[in-house]
């Protein structure tokens, strides 16, 4: 077997098990695995920045509700079936993260986390400036009867559930085959010495500028499936604390891996899920958990494994 | 300026505020000849080269390359039209694998040519002698190997133009040996700036020699001129014996 076929594996086995998951697990865990592939769509848009590209961002919730807002509005102000709101919802992120990508990158280190993290805040804040129509905080409910596409209700747990998993595998399948194209070998060459790649003749601003997009057009996409299969979309998405988690999810699975944002959202929801069920003072047990996983795992969970055993993990 | 040069520059000057790194430097290199650019630390070399490969950019002056005006170019264009550096300080992709060093240096030329590619990376593997350590961790190597692998990542661009900034600073005897021999077998395929403090390799390897002093030309010509050169053993050979 080569190494190769080893990825395949793991990709579409990866996607098997999730498929094979619903018709095994209790109801209270499909529901949560749906939003879980949901929010790991988010994290592998993240990922592709942080992880391959070497770029912290601190306002990816901007690339998230850019995609949430996008297609929530276009449904509920302007009346558009979902297939065409959730085009739009692309767009926009798509739109997004190309003009904030513009700006940030003039930028780089810590000075690009604290200029994303303001243009995150400048989005909080314009979403609840035009309270009228985003309704602010309180956010605002699709409702059930227009959540469909292609004559499928997205609210019914089933189509939900493989609702998700088909943005999951169309992002995780992308992101994994675009890290091992050359372009994306050219990414991954700019996080590890960036002067260096410049030297060999790339043209490193265009290729982070790329990177940008495509990682805000995921995490856009995410949002956008969040709204529609949830019906719901609120500007508690756009807050600072929505940034953060698509990093501690990213780092905790294993930054620049494929499958470490699913391992690592999974970890973290279930960590939070888990240790609340046992006393309220959860995340006393979730903090240890995080600081001992960096202590022992700082590569993350599938970082250490591409470490210590499976070193042809992409 | 004739047909047969390849890099000139004419009145390449920096300045760091008032202090002038480099002044007014004319300079041509002819085709296909190995050049050694020689002179004292602090004598503006690797400020010279950093001007001519776009990392730094000139206060004034312009840098023309196989007869067009390169200056206002970013370093990236430069490189693509068959420039390669390598940097003085080991600069090489630490957390990937020797291999796949090559192969990104190879692959911006050969785009997404990955038979080409292979074929590229394994050449030069087998030039310079790593190909037993090609899936090492570039940062898992010794120093010396990665001052090769810099070099190699160097030929796998195929450049018209290879600057080189003291190759072989830190190298043992032996590995001052191989380069001599590596950087003789170039003669023909590409030109060659080097940028050398050991005066055996300069003496062994290059056709002509030019003498920065204190950001200035000092001399210019063959070994045995600058060799001959009162200014010059003043300035710089008579004061540090290789």
């Amino acid at each position: 077997m080569t190494n190769q076929h080893r990825v395949h594996l793991l990709h579409f086995g990866t996607i098997a098990l999730l498929a094979l998951l619903f018709f095994v697990l209790p109801a209270y865990h499909v529901g949560n695995l749906a939003r879980i592939m949901v929010l790991a769509t988010y994290a592998i848009g993240y990922n592709f920045l942080f992880g391959y590209t070497g770029l912290l961002s601190l306002g990816h919730a901007l690339f998230f509700t850019a995609g949430m807002y996008g297609l929530g509005l276009a449904m509920t102000q302007f009346g558009l079936p979902s297939a065409p709101a959730l085009i739009i919802g692309l767009i926009a992120a798509c739109l997004v993260s190309a003009v904030i990508g513009f700006l940030a990158l003039r930028t780089s280190g810590v000075a690009f986390m604290i200029v994303t993290l303001m243009f995150a805040q400048a989005g909080y804040l314009t979403i609840l400036y035009f309270g009228t129509y985003t309704r602010g905080d309180e956010g605002f409910v699709i409702q059930q009867a227009k959540r469909v596409m292609f004559g499928i209700d997205l609210s019914s747990e089933v189509s939900r559930y493989f609702a998700a998993l088909i943005l999951f595998s169309i992002c995780f399948l992308t992101v994994a085959r675009i890290v091992q194209s050359p372009f994306g070998k050219t990414l991954i060459a700019i996080r590890e010495n960036e002067e260096r790649a410049r030297m060999l003749g790339y043209d490193t601003g265009a290729h982070k500028l790329k990177a940008i997009i495509i990682s805000g057009t995921i995490s856009g996409f995410a949002g956008a499936a969040y709204a529609l299969l949830f019906g719901y979309a609120g500007a508690t998405f756009a807050t600072v604390q929505y940034s953060i988690f698509p990093l501690l999810w990213v780092l905790l699975g294993g930054a620049g891996t494929t499958v470490g944002p699913l391992i690592g959202v999974i970890f973290m929801f279930y960590l939070i899920d888990l240790s609340s069920s046992i006393t309220s003072a959860y995340m006393l047990i979730a903090g240890v958990a995080l600081v001992l996983l960096a202590m022992f795992a700082p590569q993350g969970l599938a970082g250490t494994l591409r470490k210590r055993w499976f070193k042809w993990m992409p | 300026m004739d047909a047969m040069t390849i890099l000139s520059t004419r009145n390449l000057t920096k300045a760091y505020g008032g202090i002038r790194a480099n002044t007014d430097i004319n300079f041509d290199l002819p085709k296909g000849q190995i050049m050694a650019l020689i002179g004292p630390n602090g004598a503006g070399k690797s400020t010279f080269v950093g001007m001519v490969s776009g990392r730094i950019t000139a206060t004034s002056g312009d840098v023309f390359f196989e007869g067009n005006n390169i200056s206002k170019l970013p370093a990236h264009k430069r490189i693509a039209r068959g420039i390669a550096y390598t940097f003085q300080i080991t600069s090489v992709f630490t957390g990937l694998p020797l291999r796949e060093n090559i192969a990104l240096a190879a692959r911006r030329k050969l785009g997404s040519d990955k038979a080409a590619t292979d074929i590229k990376v394994a050449q030069v593997l087998d030039r310079v002698g790593l190909t037993d350590r090609a899936d090492m961790i570039a940062g898992d190597l010794s120093y010396g190997h990665q001052r090769i692998l810099e070099i190699a990542m160097g030929l796998a661009q195929d450049p018209r133009l290879f600057i080189l900034d003291e190759p072989t600073q830190g190298l043992t005897e032996l590995e001052v040996e191989n380069f001599i021999k590596l950087i003789k077998s170039l003669a023909g395929e590409t030109t060659i700036l080097l940028i050398e403090h050991n005066m055996d390799v300069v003496m062994k390897t290059a056709d002509q020699i030019t003498v920065l002093n204190q950001g200035e030309v000092l001399a210019a010509g063959t070994p045995a001129q600058i060799r001959a050169n009162k200014a010059v053993q003043a300035a710089y050979l008579g004061t540090t014996d290789a």
